[in-house]
């Protein structure tokens, strides 16, 4: 996982168990510029690690995951069951499967709440997919889980969640924009900083709709700071992309698995595989070596947990 | 025949004849091709528009239900298509090849299945 790239000292103190769908278990210390940041005059370097789950789609059902209403539950067991207690947990958006009735909408929305609230860790940061929020601009979201874009600070690192599809032109705005530049405005420029979007912030394949209409203008803002790692879902797969000194991290979902940009004709979900069940769902464990610390073996685990 | 006669026997032929060129004009000057296409929830028809390189052609869209958006990436163009109103893109495909456009304004579960394919040859 390339976020654990810098991070190789602690990481190669443990392997940890990455839950395809949540992005994984993301230590801190490995994000694009920890190490430069905190050599810094008060720097301090408090490794802690949090899980990004994303794309849960509650409510769908189809051939592509014939365990869709067993999944979400699996991933909380699973991260229930961790050794190491992640410090906080976020969703990146997608929660629920969109349905044109604003009271299936509510339901999907109270269910998934329902479900997310077994996780031990009550420290739980969600934000909306544009399954969620796009047919209604944010409304029924907002009822259940507050403001679409927020930022928050922990240990050190400022979090910020930038809200990609409440408009369904899939845009930021002006508004948020002016919002997002007043924040960065507020912190200096070797600030540890982490975005969490929903969309890609830079055009991953626009002919599938993978990209945000003026995502530019964010990374350009975001690109006044030297340390700056986004994380984000949407695309149901690993991908790992950089816009100048900026690392951009995809989670796979929770759901299905959806081809790689560009490989197929139409952006059509990977069909379950009876032979592999869970195939892009699963636990991943991902191993680092201290000796080779850009050398990672990534091994695909079959579902267990749940 | 008289001199009248004569003169306006010219006077129709120089008409006929200017008619001649006229049309000649006219056929060679091939009419540009308008396209209407109509989208609907999660559709867009036809969805296989077959375009000739380098030839100009206006695109002319309705929407029988929701907002929708058209995207054709690859040619960097698109617009929105709004209930009760025809949009229109015209531009001249450079390049030949299959490019897939899709709706760009969420419209409902099945959104991420409006897509279709420019066909430039």
């Amino acid at each position: 996982m390339k976020q654990a790239h810098a991070g190789a000292q602690a990481i190669s103190r443990r392997s940890f168990l990455r839950l395809a769908g949540l992005g994984g278990a993301i230590y801190v210390s490995g994000l694009s510029g920890w190490s430069s940041a905190a050599a810094l005059p008060g720097g301090a370097n408090e490794d802690f690690f949090f899980i990004q789950l994303s794309d849960t789609h509650w409510g769908f059902e189809g051939a592509p995951n014939p365990d869709a209403h067993g999944t979400l539950q699996k991933a909380v067991a699973a991260v229930n069951s961790l050794e190491q207690v992640p410090d906080f947990i976020v969703f990146t958006g997608d929660l629920t499967h969109t349905t044109d009735d604003p009271q299936e909408r509510r339901q999907r929305l109270r269910e998934f709440k329902d479900i997310a609230a077994g996780l031990k860790v009550k420290n739980v940061h969600f934000m909306p997919g544009e399954h969620d929020a796009s047919l209604d601009h944010g409304e029924a979201y907002q009822e259940f889980f507050g403001k679409t874009h927020y930022s928050f600070a922990h240990k050190g690192v400022n979090f910020i969640v930038i809200d990609n599809v409440s408009d369904p032109t899939g845009a930021i705005g002006e508004t948020q924009l002016a919002w997002l530049a007043d924040e960065l405005r507020q912190l200096p420029p070797q600030a540890r900083i982490v975005v969490f979007t929903h969309r890609p912030l830079f055009d991953l394949y626009p002919q599938w709709d993978w990209a945000t209409r003026d995502g530019a203008k964010a990374v350009e803002l975001l690109q006044a700071h030297a340390n700056v790692t986004v994380f984000y879902g949407h695309i149901h797969q690993e991908h790992h992309h950089m816009t100048g000194h900026i690392a951009h991290h995809a989670a796979k979902s929770l759901i299905f698995p959806l081809p790689a940009p560009g490989s197929q004709p139409k952006r059509t979900p990977l069909p379950w595989d009876d032979a592999y069940p869970y195939r892009g769902l699963g636990y991943r464990q991902v191993a680092a070596e201290a000796a080779k610390p850009m050398d990672y073996q990534l091994t695909e685990l079959p579902v267990l947990k749940g | 025949m008289d001199i009248h006669h004569k003169r306006r026997l010219l006077l129709a032929g120089a008409a006929a004849g200017g008619l001649a060129v006229a049309t000649r004009l006219v056929l060679a000057q091939t009419p540009e091709r308008v396209i209407k296409i109509v989208a609907k929830k999660f559709d867009f028809t036809p969805g296989e528009i077959r375009l000739k390189k380098n030839q100009p052609v206006t695109l002319e869209f309705t929407t029988l239900d929701v907002v929708m958006g058209f995207n054709l990436p690859d040619f960097a163009i698109r617009t929105d298509i709004l209930p009760g109103a025809t949009s229109r893109l015209r531009f001249t495909p450079d390049k030949s090849g299959e490019f897939p456009f899709h709706c760009d304004v969420f419209c409902g579960s099945g959104h991420e299945s409006m897509t279709g394919t420019v066909i430039v040859t």
